[in-house]
């Protein structure tokens, strides 16, 4: 038997809704688990990719620094990354921030916001620093596919996994292409 | 920033729309006049707008916001553009800008405080032959430089009316450096109408007297002119000169044959295509042949009204060709009663307001009526729905003057002139580096090479043919020749000396593309960001081959997708460059890995400032 592919997963600033749309694939799993295993990934709860692994898949844009060195670290150990859904696409609803200034965001939630108490900044070294915008994975590492939607239904994202894994090109049909 | 503090009197405003009718079609003209009286289009003048034409305020601003020419915000007493093509870029007019900025005090784009002035870049202006080039206050402004500059200055901070400015900085010359069998000398006005319309008048009518044989009531000889005169327009096999080279004749004919009510002529002088300058030529010079070339259109399809849609930047010859139509309708060469026949056609001239895509024939029309300029769908064509979706001839302004010459002197000797499929002569827009810029007109078939010889230009290492959705040629290319057969072209040739950096050149018609996509369809409004992005990124040093290859799929996806002749043009160059020129390409990729186009520790400067950090985990 061919050796197995290894899946990585992770959610940077997404919602988690494109792994709960990937776990919609249902019994359709055990197949995908004959011919491949996950490595990292909040499905198993592996914190760390270990060695190289074949296929990445990222849900949700980079708003900060922790969603940097995480990238980083994917596209380092995966030898194809999957930008998968909106935000990850674009940045999704997390970019809608962008036409506003971090200033303004965080006073708001912080100083002036209902019910704030000991108003401040919060500042502890724990804390991922934002950066100034939400961007799509494409604009801080090279991207080798995306899967749209929000989140791309069970059936993209088998479709999808079925070729990666198959070791062929994935070219989503116009079906699982249309969202009305 | 100046700021608007007291509404302005709406005085302007009411005298201009008593000049229009209460026709939705006026929109634009009106707007541009109100643009010309206050410098913007205050909001009360879009109250009375609106009111005036029974639109609403929304469509009202959506026109406003369309056209570079036209703003919502006040631009100052004086408006300086400074035109933006890469052939001014060559000639410096970038540092021109800032210097002027500089004189004035004022920001790129933004008005001085004082209400005084301001400057900004715009598209072509279509004085490349005598560049740098730009327009103030509506007027153009030729061979622009630092001396020049520092005089602006002075005059607009003395407050000294333009007619007052010294009228060497708004001379515009023809530079017409070679003439062929076509436009040797300006034809005698009315003589290719006159020949047009005897041609009704063969063996059998001979003894009828000419006034007679065209009357329309006498049914005939009247008609045998107009066909007389389409088949002589089969014969000379005339293509269509705006680039596209649809045969003349067919679109006449179709346009004569539908059944309507009424047909329409539009003449094309839109001429956005950056490097493109012959219809001002044509329309200074040889205004009479245009004209005479709609009106014989109008003779031949059965139409009465033709326009002349012109773009903005041309403004200056407003005068000029009002004066040139009122002196035909003078000489009963257009009005009600043509030449004694009966044959009632007249012409309007209508303003386009800054935009490239209003030179697509359907955006054009859409323009006419007063709308944004945005294509419209593909069929039926105009020549079966156009203006007001009636049958509706339109044709580039050097189209019509060919026309007007088949008239006068037949098919036969016209198709004497070029090659098989290529018919007459055309007119060639030279800019760039070399030593004579100008006009030439050669029979088609002539090489780009002999072209070079003539105006000192041999040592190019490239010519951009037909503007920037056209096609960049290499030195080994200068055999290939300018006719439909091989580079088919609107008469644009840029050139570009051994100097220069042809990835410039890609930055430059990039950047135009996304200021001109419409925005009409997703392809090209976000794939002409997408690739601005990119070039520029690669300009910045930070492209890597991965860029490229994003920049050639998304080429590809324009290509296939994007909706009109703009969007599926815009790709031309760039494949061009980086199959011909990588070389330019080649130096700028430094990496081999991508990299971000933003810096990603600057990216977190504003969040150290917020939290006061600077700790190992606050850098990237």
């Amino acid at each position: 038997m061919a050796k197995k592919r290894k899946i990585a997963t992770c959610s940077l600033a997404g919602c988690f809704g494109c792994h709960m749309s990937l776990l919609d694939i249902d019994e359709r799993i055990i197949a995908l688990l004959d011919l491949a295993e996950f490595d990292r990934s909040p499905i198993n709860d592996i914190k760390e990719i270990r060695g190289m692994v074949d296929i990445g898949l990222i849900e949700g844009g980079v708003c900060n620094v922790e969603n940097v060195h995480l990238l980083h670290h994917f596209r380092e150990h995966c030898r194809v990354l999957v930008s998968v859904g909106e935000c990850a696409i674009t940045g999704g609803i997390p970019s809608m921030r962008n036409s506003l200034s971090l200033k303004a965001c965080l006073e708001e939630s912080y100083i002036r916001g209902v019910g704030v108490e000991n108003a401040h900044i919060p500042d502890d070294p724990e804390l991922p620093l934002l950066l100034d915008k939400v961007r799509p994975l494409h604009e801080v590492v090279h991207i080798d596919y995306r899967v749209p939607g929000c989140p791309p239904s069970a059936d993209a994202l088998w479709h999808v996994l079925s070729a990666l894994v198959a070791g062929r090109d994935p070219h989503l049909p116009p079906a699982l292409l249309k969202y009305d | 920033m100046w700021r608007e503090e007291v509404p302005p009197a709406m005085d302007a405003v009411h005298a201009i729309l008593e000049t229009h009718e209460r026709d939705p079609g006026e929109l634009l003209q009106i707007l541009i006049e109100v643009q010309h009286a206050y410098h913007y289009i205050p909001d009360a003048a879009v109250e009375l707008v609106a009111e005036h034409l029974r639109v609403t305020r929304a469509h009202v601003r959506g026109v406003v916001g369309f056209y570079s020419f036209l703003s919502d915000r006040y631009l100052g007493e004086y408006v300086v553009y400074i035109s933006d093509n890469i052939t001014d870029r060559m000639q410096g007019s970038t540092g021109l800008a800032t210097y002027l900025c500089n004189r004035l005090g004022v920001k790129l784009g933004e008005t001085r405080a004082d209400g005084r002035a301001s400057v900004h870049f715009t598209s072509c202006t279509g004085m490349c032959d005598q560049g740098p080039a730009g327009i103030v206050n509506g007027l153009a402004v030729t061979r622009l430089t630092r001396q020049r500059m520092d005089v602006f200055a002075e005059l607009i901070n003395k407050r000294t009316p333009l007619p007052e400015w010294p009228r060497e900085f708004f001379l515009v010359e023809d530079n017409f450096r070679r003439s062929d069998v076509m436009f040797r000398r300006p034809v005698e006005p009315g003589a290719a109408l006159k020949a047009a319309m005897k041609r009704g008048d063969d063996e059998a009518l001979k003894e009828i007297h000419f006034e007679e044989a065209v009357d329309p009531s006498s049914g005939l000889a009247w008609r045998r002119g107009a066909d007389e005169t389409l088949k002589e327009l089969y014969r000379s096999d005339l293509r269509g000169r705006g680039g596209a080279g649809f045969k003349a004749a067919i679109k006449w004919e179709t346009c004569r044959d539908i059944s309507a009510p009424e047909r329409y002529v539009v003449c094309n002088a839109d001429e956005g295509e950056p490097g493109t300058f012959k219809d001002r030529v044509l329309l200074t010079t040889y205004a009479d042949l245009v004209f005479e070339g709609m009106t014989i259109c109008g003779y031949v399809v059965g139409s009465s009204r033709g326009v002349l849609y012109i773009r903005q930047e041309y403004w200056y010859l407003k005068p000029h060709l009002e004066a040139v139509l009122e002196r035909r309708r003078t000489d009963n060469l257009l009005g009600r009663n043509i030449l004694g026949t009966g044959f009632a056609f007249d012409i309007d001239i209508h303003w386009g307001a800054g935009a490239y895509i209003a030179g697509m024939e359907t955006a054009l029309i859409e323009s006419v009526e007063g709308r944004r300029a945005k294509p419209r769908k593909r069929w039926p064509l105009p020549v079966v729905a156009g203006l007001n979706r009636r049958p509706t001839v339109v044709n580039n302004v050097e189209t019509f003057a060919d026309a007007a010459m088949v008239a006068l002197k037949g098919g036969a000797w016209f198709a004497g002139h070029g090659t098989q499929h290529s018919a007459g002569t055309k007119l060639f827009c030279v800019s760039g580096d070399c030593e004579r810029p100008g006009i030439y007109e050669y029979p088609f078939g002539v090489s780009v090479r002999e072209l070079l010889r003539d105006c000192g230009g041999l040592d190019a290492q490239a010519v951009q043919i037909s503007g920037p959705s056209g096609i960049t040629i290499s030195r080994l290319e200068f055999d290939r020749i300018l006719a439909y057969e091989d580079l088919s072209t609107v008469g644009t040739c840029m050139i570009f000396g051994p100097q220069r950096d042809m990835f410039d050149a890609v930055r430059n018609f990039t950047q135009f593309f996304r200021h001109e996509s419409c925005g009409l369809c997703t392809p090209c409004r976000v794939g002409t960001s997408l690739l601005s992005q990119l070039v520029e990124k690669v300009a910045a040093g930070k492209g890597s081959p991965v860029d490229v290859q994003e920049i050639e799929r998304i080429c590809q996806l324009l290509k296939s997708t994007a909706h009109c002749g703009l969007g599926q043009t815009v790709p031309n160059h760039l494949i061009d460059s980086l199959l011909k020129f990588r070389g330019d390409w080649d130096k700028r990729l430094v990496t081999t890995d991508f990299v971000p186009a933003f810096d990603l520790d600057a990216a977190l400067h504003q969040a150290r400032e917020l939290t006061g950090r600077d700790d190992a985990l606050a850098h990237l």
